[in-house]
């Protein structure tokens, strides 16, 4: 229709001159690169989400074996006392034989496994559950000769099995199971003794070692992370709306505040890694502050978020138009009015915006925690702050490095879900970011 | 007003605990990425069984655990240093100038090292002599010492499978070079008579042949990996003919993925590593700084618990996990308990 319309109508009006087609085509053209673009850029994100999803949703699910373990006095007190002090002496490799004693009564009672023997079935348990009995005894002893009812994670390797990681055709070369487990495995879960349910552990369980993959949670990198986050906030956040109100709004300009001027936006691009090494060098060699502990770790990120404050702040500050400071001028408000009074409220969406999106850069970073001590192994949760700064502690991007290294392939699963775990604080914060801007945000 | 006192408030709680927080009581590990799953087993361990809480194990390599270990006394240094190779002179002097006189060694056991590729591929079997040829930049072919000009395995050695020759090894950076340079290429060099050759053209300099029996070739068939073995082994999961170096116990854990090649007819085992039929292993050690034994609670029981035969004999979880038992570990048992400082390096 339209070509029919070109010809009758003449060329002139519509078709247009060759320059005009020229331009048409060349903003065609520009559009597709625009889209194509995207499309990349798109198509780069979704391929990250997808192995990172595949790999690491499965970390949410975890299987567990449900036993009822008789607490043989003959084992755990054999002088009858009940003294913790006694009870104590028995470590973790005593506490062993107790669940194999009541795995075996399980193949008996209930006719399943037979073509499994007794070492095998026990390597179905986590190596963590002897340390759980333990410490089930010492708090409260008087359950000792009692049959008790426990919970116990399924070995790293059962866990895979229910999660399609190992195969019977791979169990059949791993040294680390055996088919016939994996066929005693599925006798328990018909018999409903093995069962896979969502993992709370992995929120908020500490590290555990290269041999329980299974038992390895989030617990302490999470709070370690927020402590750090909780530091940055409060030092980062006064320091640098100060020091961009002085700046922006005080300061005479000259050369000495172009100087800071261009210093603070160099501090911004400075590699991250460098300022690991100021923290190592000043905070931990200099003041003696612990290693491996949050105080640091905050410290240091601080340094890193303030330029990135710092710019957002005065950008925020400068877009409030100067009529509002002339108005306020005008009518008798001295300058420190003129600012906390009507432009700071006015700047205050575009601070915070700034402010979450320096935090979460904060979040991520691993590359300063590795000089001050932090990329480490740590099992002990930290203490309720302020103490709990003081003490060492992980973090999330840390967490994910020293997982990737691990031998076990479980720690794969467990890696690809503390970044699901980290990708979603930062979209919190990022969206945060987003509603308050929107929602606070004036346009002059 | 109020928010300043606030805040105030807060800066004077931060700087009274920094005070309190001085009295560490957990002990810092730093060190070798090979002794850290060992040490975090024991470390988790030694948190479960005593009063002690888990001492904190950092890794970052040997070298950098020693050298942080000699930066002085005091409760801002760690306490103890795992490495995969022995201290070296500059180590001890440098903790001499520091004030760490007196350092225990603690040989923990032995740790293998593998030759592995894709499961799905062909078996190999390898002498050092094999790695020597395959790998070096200079060879000997029909008396001369020329380029080297092999480019599958069966140019190395006929009965060897024909696969173009691939190999993953371990970067500078690593302590699992240094071994690989001394137990396999060395040794590979002398046994196929290139050593011969190449003292030869050195004018009769022995040290100089050693040098470039480890001179590795350029053209891209010997890759360092500066990474750890999980990088290795994704990379053999992209090039399945290619051949990658890994520890006993990583090779352990992914026995599903990957086939491990003999050494001179061994298939390497913590039992013929223990006999010492495997020849390609290395002693792991820790370094303990004697003043702070002390000092820190619980660092004696830890150094104790971790060479006691529950965790480290032949049936204990670091055994099962891959680490090769000393033989002699009553007698660092009795050393640990008698803190024998370390003597002069021999």
């Amino acid at each position: 229709m339209t070509d029919m319309a070109v010809e009758t109508t003449g060329k002139a009006t519509m078709a247009g001159d060759a320059r005009t087609r020229k331009r048409h085509a060349a903003e065609r053209r520009f559009r597709l690169m625009g889209q194509l673009a995207v499309a990349i850029g798109v198509l780069a994100l979704l391929g990250l989400l997808a192995s990172i999803l595949s790999n690491g949703l499965s970390s949410f699910r975890q299987t567990y074996i449900t036993l009822e373990i008789y607490l043989d006095p003959g084992v755990l007190d054999k002088q009858g006392t009940r003294d913790p002090a006694d009870i104590a002496k028995i470590t973790t490799f005593g506490y062993a034989p107790l669940i194999k004693g009541s795995l075996v009564k399980v193949m008996q009672d209930r006719g399943v496994g037979g073509e499994a023997d007794a070492d095998m079935a026990v390597a179905l348990i986590s190596k963590e559950a002897p340390a759980i009995l333990r410490n089930y005894v010492l708090a409260d002893p008087s359950q000792i000769g009692e049959t008790v009812e426990f919970n116990l994670l399924a070995s790293g390797r059962i866990d895979g099995y229910y999660k399609g990681r190992v195969s019977m055709a791979s169990a059949e070369l791993d040294r680390n199971t055996s088919p016939e487990q994996l066929r005693f495995a599925d006798e328990l879960k018909e018999a409903g003794i093995l069962v896979t349910r969502f993992n709370w552990d992995f929120f908020t369980a500490p590290d555990a070692s290269d041999t329980r993959p299974e038992a390895a949670g989030l617990g302490v990198a999470i709070l370690g992370s927020a402590y750090m986050m909780l530091i940055v906030l409060v030092l980062s956040l006064p320091i640098g709306v100060a020091a961009s109100i002085y700046l922006e709004e005080f300061a005479p300009r000259n050369r000495f505040t172009d100087l800071i001027e261009v210093n603070i936006a160099n501090l911004a691009a400075v590699p991250s890694i460098v300022f690991g090494i100021l923290g190592l060098a000043v905070f931990i060699n200099i003041v003696g502050l612990p290693q491996s502990a949050p105080v640091v770790g905050g410290l240091v990120l601080t340094l890193m978020t303030l330029p990135t404050i710092i710019i957002a702040t005065r950008a925020a500050l400068k877009a409030v138009p100067p009529s509002i400071r002339d108005a306020a001028l005008g009518v008798g408000a001295s300058r420190m009015q003129s600012v906390f009074h009507h432009v700071l409220p006015l700047a205050m969406p575009g601070i915070l915006t700034g402010t979450i999106i320096g935090l979460a850069q904060a979040l991520g970073e691993t590359a300063p925690l590795l000089l001050i001590g932090m990329v480490a192994f740590v099992r002990d949760y930290p203490a309720a702050p302020p103490e709990g700064f003081f003490d060492p502690a992980s973090a999330l991007p840390v967490q994910v490095y020293n997982w990737t290294q691990r031998g076990d392939p479980a720690f794969v699963e467990r890696a690809s879900g503390a970044i699901i775990v980290l990708l979603v604080f930062l979209l919190v914060m990022n969206l945060v970011a987003v509603i308050l801007r929107r929602r606070f945000e004036r346009r002059w | 007003m109020k928010k300043y006192l606030g805040s105030c408030a807060v800066v004077a709680l931060m700087l009274a605990t920094t005070g309190t927080a001085a009295a560490r009581d957990q002990i810092q590990i730093a060190g070798s990425s090979t002794v850290l799953p060992y040490a975090s087993i024991v470390a988790e361990a030694f948190g479960e069984n005593f009063e002690h809480p888990t001492p904190v194990v950092e890794s970052g390599g040997s070298g950098a655990g020693r050298k942080k270990l000699c930066e002085g006394v005091g409760e801002n240094t760690i306490d103890i240093a795992n490495s995969s190779s022995r201290i070296k002179q500059s180590d001890i002097d440098n903790c001499k100038a520091n004030g760490v006189n007196e350092i225990q060694e603690v040989r923990i056991g032995y740790d293998g090292i593998v030759f592995a590729s894709d499961i799905n591929g062909p078996a190999f079997k390898f002498t050092p002599a094999d790695w020597h040829a395959a790998l070096a930049a200079k060879v000997v072919k029909d008396g001369q010492l020329v380029d080297n000009p092999n480019k599958n395995w069966s140019d190395v050695r006929s009965d060897l499978p024909e696969q173009p020759i691939l190999a993953f090894i371990p970067g500078t950076k690593h302590g699992t070079r240094e071994v690989f340079d001394e137990k396999v290429l060395l040794a590979g060099c002398e046994e196929n008579g290139t050593m011969e050759a190449l003292k030869a053209a050195n004018n009769g300099d022995e040290d100089a042949a050693e040098e470039a029996c480890m001179d590795l070739r350029t053209d891209g068939v010997s890759v360092d990996i500066d990474g750890d073995y999980t990088e290795t082994l994704s990379r053999i999961d992209a090039n399945k003919n290619a051949i990658g170096v890994f520890g006993l116990s990583f090779y352990q854990n992914n026995t599903d993925k990957l086939q491990v090649a003999t050494m001179s007819d061994v298939e390497p085992s913590v039992d013929t590593i223990a006999s010492g039929e495997y020849p390609v292993s290395r002693p792991l050690y820790f370094y303990v700084k004697n003043a702070h034994l002390d000092v820190i609670p619980g660092l004696q029981e830890y150094v104790e618990f971790f060479v006691s035969d529950e965790m480290a004999g032949p049936d204990g979880p670091l055994a099962q996990y891959g680490l090769v038992s000393d033989p002699e570990l009553a007698k660092t048992q009795e050393a640990v308990k008698n803190r024998t400082p370390m003597g002069p390096l021999n």
